[in-house]
């Protein structure tokens, strides 16, 4: 048989089929890749949470869940706030200019009322939940420690208004979730529109 | 006898079993002069066996669910029938696999076993590494305990810290905004199903590799150059049964250790099950000292020592995996003259023994609290650690080694 075969056509088809079938696998690929996506109650589950602050003595902190991330609420003392601006220094971002908070917490507090204190406590170096050490000068942390967060995985110290200390992992401050107070004694985290605002 | 003989030559004519039969065994020649260091290919994998049937009988009783799965755990350690020497046989497994992994990739290293013909050989090896550590790292969640949780926390958010994809890329692998019952259950299906079929395969093609090309020898020097009248090499002697017979004596006196290991010290005094990890996960709180099982533990300390930069955590997780990788580039970083440390002159046995040193070192360090002094010694050992890497090209070039023997050295 001499060579009758039409090589371009063929080349042509296989290029079509091969196009098509790409196609198809791409479309094919979407639903298992987006199954691997957060499912609807997931994403249903980032309801705000009502806290009473009521209770927390000054200087100490409580730990509320939301999204499923610990979200800290602190009662500052003047000792606490008196320390925040004296060590600009030795912090990575003293002025919090990386918007890791609302803009009305973007201040020397950090926070909405001076004493109240509200932060995400994840570290922003690699997730764990730093721990809270407020004592001032503890053996493990220095002389210097005036308060703060210390992270155990990876050594990330924060001050008590979760700015990083230069040194740390950590890249950035903590995150301020969205947040407002419903009452004297009533937060709300994960909400910030006015509505019932105090 | 006759019928037998019938039997397979009724197969034979239907499927090639007497011919795989004699290919990879009874006329596979490997050198005569295997020491020590050659068991540990063998020993993977009965590993790889024991964690496939032991995981196979945990499946059965365990409960992939955040609500369950520490209780189903806690379920199979008392009141299954011999659950909990189930569950220990798969725990010691896991590091056990590790440990006769690295032995088995380090004697690759002394030898030289990396370099032509078995450079795919060798990339093939450092797939089935990687996919070990996926299915070590999607395993250890699975308990849901503390340190499962936060370890996978951790693990997962190395891949959050990617510019630009890092956040969409690690609610993908979660597949929530934070480590959840979607991510136990995905990694439940991965650990169970997905990655063992992918080890399996590629196990079954290191195989494959392994015998079109020849096993290396403790000498470094090719059998196949000396061959016999009938095309086999001299100093080879056959899988079947004298290889087999020699993996049969290794297997026990690694079964010795296997359960006495299982029998009297399942937790390793912390090191192969760590203790925060029977405390349920509490996504509340991160256990004051947290660190990975030990055989992550170098990588850990690689990405503990550098430092954030341009405000990203990126570098040290590109260090870490760069760390994890490395070994796959040695066909290409190493230009000695002779594969064999024996044939070696001194550099590089000086860097060799300088590489073992960082990386045990880090493993020491990765398993410690942060402290600036373990932080200046893990920045150290990194430089070592990738200095054995990244000079290999120069140093083992000017190295002088002795002339290689033409036969294996063979008393």
């Amino acid at each position: 048989m001499t060579d009758n075969v039409d090589r371009s056509k063929r080349r042509l088809l296989l290029a079509a089929t091969t196009a098509a079938g790409g196609v198809a696998a791409a479309g094919v690929a979407t639903p298992f890749v987006l199954s691997f996506m957060p499912s609807e109650r997931a994403k249903a589950a980032g309801a705000p949470v009502e806290v009473d602050i009521s209770a927390i003595a000054p200087g100490t902190m409580k730990v509320v869940e939301w999204q499923g991330k610990p979200v800290w609420v602190v009662r500052r003392t003047p000792e606490m706030l008196d320390l925040l601006t004296k060590h600009d220094g030795e912090l990575t971002d003293p002025t919090s200019s990386v918007p890791q908070q609302p803009d009305y917490c973007n201040n020397v507090n950090r926070s909405i009322k001076p004493e109240v204190f509200v932060a995400i406590g994840i570290c922003t170096h690699l997730g764990c939940s730093p721990s809270y050490r407020p004592e001032a000068a503890p053996a493990d942390l220095g002389p210097n420690w005036g308060g703060g967060w210390f992270c155990p995985c990876h050594g990330s110290r924060f001050d008590i208004a979760a700015r990083v200390y230069k040194g740390s992992p950590a890249p950035t401050n903590l995150i301020i979730p969205p947040h407002q107070y419903l009452s004297e004694t009533t937060l709300l985290i994960g909400d910030d529109k006015k509505k019932g605002a105090a | 006898m006759k019928l037998l003989k019938n039997f397979l030559e009724w197969i034979d004519y239907r499927f090639p079993a007497t011919e795989t039969w004699k290919l990879h065994l009874s006329e596979y020649y490997a050198p005569k002069n295997f020491n020590f260091w050659y068991f540990f290919g063998g020993l993977a994998m009965l590993v790889l066996g024991i964690q496939i049937v032991s995981g196979i009988f945990l499946t059965m009783s365990y409960k992939p669910d955040a609500l369950f799965a520490f209780a189903s755990v806690e379920f199979i350690m008392r009141d299954v029938q011999w659950g909990w020497l189930l569950r220990y046989i798969h725990s010691t497994g896991a590091s056990m696999f590790f440990l006769v992994v690295y032995l088995h990739m380090f004697r690759g290293m002394m030898y030289g076993s990396y370099r032509k013909p078995r450079e795919l050989l060798w990339i093939i090896g450092v797939v089935i590494y990687l996919a070990l550590m996926a299915e070590a790292f999607m395993g250890y969640l699975l308990p849901w305990g503390q340190m499962s949780f936060w370890g996978a926390q951790v693990i997962v958010n190395l891949f959050s810290s990617v510019p630009f994809v890092g956040n969409d890329l690690s609610i993908l692998i979660r597949g929530d905004y934070v480590i959840s019952d979607a991510t136990l259950n995905r990694f439940f299906a991965l650990h169970v199903a997905a990655i063992p079929l992918v080890l399996v395969g590629i196990v079954f093609v290191h195989l494959v590799a392994l015998h079109a090309v020849g096993s290396n020898n403790p000498d470094g020097i090719e059998i196949k150059k000396n061959k016999d009248a009938n095309g086999i090499p001299l100093d080879g002697i056959p899988f079947f049964p004298y290889m087999v017979v020699k993996d049969v004596v290794a297997s026990v006196a690694f079964l010795i250790v296997f359960c006495a290991i299982v029998f009297f010290a399942p937790d390793m005094g912390g090191y192969f099950l760590e203790a925060n990890n029977f405390i349920p996960a509490n996504p509340m709180q991160t256990p004051a000292h947290i660190a990975p099982v030990w055989y992550f533990t170098p990588y850990y300390a690689i990405l503990r020592a550098v430092p954030p930069m341009f405000g990203s955590q990126f570098p040290g997780v590109i260090a870490m995996g760069v760390g994890a990788v490395a070994v796959v580039f040695l066909p290409w970083l190493d230009r000695g003259a002779v594969k064999s440390i024996r044939y070696r002159g001194p550099i590089f046995k000086f860097f060799l023994a300088a590489f073992v040193v960082s990386f045990l070192g880090l493993g020491y360090l990765g398993m410690m609290p942060v402290t600036p002094t373990y932080t200046l010694i893990s920045q150290v050992l990194s430089v070592v650690y990738f200095a054995f890497f990244i000079l290999m090209p120069w140093y083992s070039k000017i190295d002088k080694c002795k002339p290689e023997p033409d036969r294996v050295t063979f008393k």
